[in-house]
């Protein structure tokens, strides 16, 4: 090609974000970058953030849909603090995100959105490309509009069908400007539009276009490269919170040979769940798209009578609803794996936002005496690890297990070491065949007889003959699970189902304590938040101060050796994204002065707000 | 999967069957004959020797279970002469002539006095939470098609606070049979109105009378594209047996009305029906191909253009050939007797008000599965694992990274 070389910088990690209307195509650029990015073998992590409103008015700040990746060839543990570069369709996606742009950063501008009407809609009273108040900032006005049209003259496509190429040619420049291959996008359009040729033509026509404005034009002096990061050895996918839940669930029902029976009932964040187990009907996967949440949990829970493996996932209003039977599955002690990708509440509170809601409500949200083990999976990855555990756990101990994920884990993506099948805990299941009651040649089966070792009951399927029983919500008689009112015994059931809980602590693999063993500062967290809390460690350490962190999977029970580590440090702070849940529960079971950092904005930790929390206690 | 019920010959919807009216269908369903006495020998109570798993009992030479088989050891806790007596006795008397293993006995109940039940049927069965046994069947059907699956409920557990759910299992069609223990009154918490007591009626929460209008659970079911709805009591525990065994031979879920007496809180509220006194002239028993007649056939129903009227047989004006001759399988038929409800002018109906030919939905979900298994093959988890854009990090990457 005729043109002259620019120089190369290398840069350990980028945040790159892109917005625009939430026509503009703004999740599939970003989707198409991260995937350029995994291939070129980055650590990467991406948070989009989408629009409550299915079709918002175009142009508005509400209608503006973003999507940022943060990448790297050194660790990346969240989707990036500041963004490096912000590519903005329009003068709403400019006003939305600029102030998420480092100051210095490169604001990639459309310019053509840039007209009256679309100012008026952004509500800009100024043109803030004239008016000065992008100074401090790399500004570089492109005409994407005008250019994509001129490429596809005569593409033979309409107005409205060129316009939604220039993402392409958006994608194409950034692809460029961070030395990242064009192949796997092509490969992707071809395959795409593959029965639409005109469509995947001109797409492509527009993606190269991009890619050449950024070599020929004198715009950009330098290009930058982020080489591969050093990720342990092995096959990696990038994969999504959502497709990692998927996958852990039908790996349980693969390992235990338990059917998988899922109902749901649609809810942003919980849909793609259902989704994507729905797509998996050659692993026997039963979906079930009941009429309310209540159905969906209650079918789960009958399929648990019938011995497959029940689970139910939804979002924090349809939580609220399963609370009942959740209850009754408690009492039943039947396995039933409820997953909750939390969002930020009270009611329909913030549906497409993070928040880590619902933690006090997993643990406390039924009446009577109702505990069951809590886990919460703390990547996107990890959600595959912990849906498999939940699941185990639940029919280890036949118990219903509520698992937190959050909107955040959901939808954000990371690569992933595809494990290797063998190398999962193993997850044997034996169902009840024989009565368990033998005396004087009285042969019963008693449901409710315990395993002295977890004491979860015998799992007994209807089907199996001469095992016939009745359980129900009623309070049961100890061992035979006949109707009780008698007083002593009902406090023997409390108990006995609240030990059985408590039993699964011994499972607990010892904590592992990130940063320094002893020290200043130990950061105590749970679930989304572990990737902000950790680059905050390293960034503290590396300021000079002695800083830990645990991240807990259990949160019920707890594990047992949190009181040893606690010991070993001056100040134990817990961030949340909340009003501060963990750290009542902290404060419950081990009466000690933790200190709540809370953010409750729908939005993830930036690494810097717990930085400069952190270093401005121990100052203090 | 094999399934739990005998399929039922349907004549096609609409389509009046080839019987002149009056005359008896060979068989009628319903009047299947017991297994004579002495068919197999009897066994004492609870002392069913061990059978080796997948045993069938009867039929081929075994020893057919009885009635105190299905028993359980439970105290029957209902009030001394409530209507739910008869009806677990009906049930407990039926269940030894189906050809079902008792193991593949699945009782759901929701909460109420009716929802009981299952504590007292030695099979398989959940006394689950308010209202939700349709939902907690569903999963169990949907999971496990062989087992034969009923469902227990009140008039408040299915229609008030279940309201939703009964809806939604009748129209997905899921191979089952629901009870609904009509009593028109909250029984279990003490006698508040309930989604079917007659506007105006005083109870404990509505002093001053009902301003509630009722539901009438056999239209509401057909609105739901109920495969089977039909209509009993208590009372006439042979007609209820009929009714229950063909609910059971219905391949679809099936819903049986079964009006039951609370002498607690409602006593007498379905007198009119049930007793020897009124009973002739205030019911009428559908049979699917036969004349609709009543008062020991003294009295028909014709219809007049939609509407349908009490003709005289006696004094020769109108003769048997003037009376509709009911067709169970003619929606528009069951339409107009769902709501002959309550009327003075009018005997109230009883039977099987219709039925129709559907899929169910445990059979479409697992042919379904069974289809998608076929064209894409025996899920692989390594290869699912693996699946899109993966890459390889070798063990020393060769670009170091600075
Ligand atoms: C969630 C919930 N709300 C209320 C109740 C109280 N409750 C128990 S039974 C019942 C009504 C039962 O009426 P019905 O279904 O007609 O049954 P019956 O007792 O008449 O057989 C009510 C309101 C409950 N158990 N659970
Ligand atoms: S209250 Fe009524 S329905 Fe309940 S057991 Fe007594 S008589 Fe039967
Ligand atoms: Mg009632």
């Amino acid at each position: 090609m005729a043109v002259f070389e620019k120089p190369v910088e290398v840069l350990p990690e980028a945040t790159v974000l892109f917005a625009g209307d939430s026509g503009d195509g703004m999740q599939l650029t970003g989707l198409q970058f991260a995937r350029a990015t995994a291939l070129a073998r980055n650590d990467l992590a991406t948070l989009p953030d989408f629009p409550a409103e299915i079709r918002a008015p175009a142009g508005t700040t509400y209608g503006v849909s973003g999507y940022q990746l943060h990448f790297g060839s050194v660790p990346v543990r969240t989707p990036g603090d500041a963004v490096d570069m912000l590519v903005a369709m329009n003068p709403a996606a400019l006003k939305v995100h600029l102030p998420r742009v480092r100051r210095g950063g490169t604001l990639l501008i459309n310019v053509n959105a840039f007209d009256r009407r679309g100012l008026e809609l952004a509500r800009y009273e100024t043109n803030p490309l004239e008016d000065g108040s992008l100074e401090g900032y790399q500004v570089i006005p492109i005409e994407l509009t005008r250019l994509t049209h001129e490429a596809l003259a005569d593409s033979g496509l309409d107005k409205k069908e060129i316009d939604r190429c220039k993402n392409m040619f958006a994608l194409g420049l950034v692809l460029w400007l961070y030395s990242r291959p064009l192949k796997p996008v092509e490969e992707w359009l071809a395959q795409k539009f593959a029965n639409r040729p005109k469509i995947r033509d001109a797409n492509l026509k527009v993606l190269h276009k991009g890619y050449h404005y950024g070599e020929t034009h004198e715009l950009f002096a330098v290009r930058y490269e982020v080489r591969p990061a050093r990720l342990a050895p092995g096959l990696y996918r990038a994969i999504r919170g959502v497709e990692a839940l998927a996958l852990g669930l039908i790996a349980a029902s693969h390992q235990s040979g338990l059917p998988l029976f899922y109902g749901s009932y649609p809810i942003t964040p919980a849909s793609d769940l259902l989704h994507e187990l729905s797509r998996h009907k050659n692993f026997g996967v039963m979906t079930f798209q009941a009429e309310d949440e209540i159905a969906a949990v209650g079918a789960a829970l009958g399929a648990s009578f019938g011995g497959a493996l029940g689970v139910t996932a939804t979002s924090g209003p349809g939580l609220s609803l399963k609370s009942e039977t959740i209850g009754l599955a408690v009492m039943t002690e039947l396995p039933l794996v409820v997953i909750d990708l939390q969002r930020g509440g009270p009611s329909t509170g913030l549906p497409t936002k993070t928040e880590q809601s619902d933690l006090l409500f997993a643990l406390y949200g039924r009446h009577g005496e109702a505990p069951l083990p809590v886990l919460a999976a703390s990547s996107p990855g990890d959600c595959f690890y912990a849906a498999y555990e939940a699941c185990r756990i639940a029919v280890r101990y036949m118990t219903p297990v509520i698992l937190l994920a959050d909107g955040y884990l959901a939808n954000g993506a990371e690569p992933w070491r595809v494990p290797d099948v063998a190398s999962l805990p193993p997850f044997a299941v034996k169902f009840a065949t024989e009565p368990n009651f033998r005396q004087n040649g009285d042969v019963r089966f008693l449901p409710y007889r315990r395993d002295p070792e977890t004491l979860a009951r015998p799992w007994a399927r209807p089907g199996t003959p001469g095992l016939e029983h009745r359980i129900g919500g009623l309070e049961k008689e100890d061992e035979t699970g006949n109707v009780s009112y008698d007083p002593a015994n009902h406090q023997r059931m409390v108990k006995l189902r609240a030990e059985k809980v408590a039993r699964v602590a011994r499972e607990i693999p010892p904590t592992e304590v990130f940063g320094d063993p002893d020290g200043d500062v130990l950061l105590i967290g749970w679930g989304s938040t572990r990737g902000a809390i950790e680059a905050a460690v390293e960034r503290l350490q590396a300021r000079g101060l002695r800083v830990g962190s645990v991240h807990l999977r259990y949160l019920n029970p707890l594990p047992p050796d949190l009181p040893a580590i606690f010991e070993r440090y001056y100040r134990l702070v817990v961030p949340e994204l909340n009003n501060g849940q963990l750290v009542r529960v902290l404060r419950d079971a081990y009466l000690r002065p933790f200190v709540p950092l809370n953010k409750i904005q729908g939005l993830p930790f930036q690494a810097r707000e717990i930085e400069a929390f952190v270093a401005d206690l121990v100052q203090s | 999967m094999s399934d739990s019920k005998r399929p039922e010959e349907n004549t096609p919807r609409g389509t009046r069957p080839a019987m002149p009216p009056g005359a008896r269908p060979a068989m009628p369903p319903g009047a299947r004959p017991a297994m004579p006495p002495g068919a197999g020998p009897a066994m004492p109570p609870r002392s069913r020797p061990a059978m080796p798993p997948g045993a069938k009992p009867s039929g081929d030479g075994k020893p057919r279970l009885t009635r105190k088989d299905f028993a359980s050891d439970q105290d029957v806790r209902w009030c001394p002469g409530c209507g739910d007596y008869a009806i677990l006795a009906t049930v407990q008397r039926l269940l030894p002539e189906l050809d079902v293993p008792r193991e593949n006995i699945v009782f759901i109940s929701g909460i109420g006095c009716s929802s009981r039940f299952p504590y007292y049927m030695n099979t398989y069965g959940m006394h689950s939470i308010h209202g939700r046994a349709p939902a907690i069947a569903t999963g169990l059907k949907a999971s496990r098609p062989e087992l034969d699956v009923w469902i227990i409920t009140g008039d408040g557990d299915a229609l008030s606070i279940g309201g939703n759910h009964l809806i939604h299992i009748l129209r997905r069609n899921l191979n089952v049979q629901i009870l609904l223990f009509n009593n028109q009154i909250y029984g279990l918490t003490k006698g508040q109105y309930s989604p079917t007591s007659e506007e105006g009626k005083i109870t404990k929460s509505s002093p001053y009378g009902s301003i509630d209008h009722p539901f009438n659970p056999v239209a509401l079911t057909l609105g739901a594209d109920a495969t089977f709805v039909a209509r009993s009591m208590d009372r006439d525990t042979k007609h209820l047996q009929a009714m229950l065994r063909r609910a059971h031979d219905h391949r679809g879920a099936a819903f049986v009305e079964i009006y039951q007496n609370c002498n607690i809180f409602n006593d007498g509220a379905f007198f009119q029906f049930t007793e020897r006194d009124t009973k002739p002239h205030r019911a009428l028993f559908l049979e699917h191909g036969k004349p609709l007649v009543f008062d020991e056939g003294r009295k028909g129903i014709r219809l007049d253009g939609f509407r349908p009227e009490v003709i005289d047989l006696t004094d020769g004006r109108w003769s048997i050939d003037d009376c509709l001759v009911y067709d169970e399988t003619n929606r528009e038929l069951a339409q107009i007797m769902a709501r002959i409800f309550f009327r003075p002018d009018l005997p109230q109906p009883f039977g099987v008000f219709y039925r129709e030919k559907r899929p169910t939905y445990e059979d479409l979900l697992h042919r379904q599965i069974a289809e998608v298994t076929a064209r894409k093959g025996k899920g692989d988890l390594q290869a699912l694992l693996r699946s899109g854009d993966t890459w390889v990090i070798e063990p020393e990457p060769a670009e170091a990274t600075e």
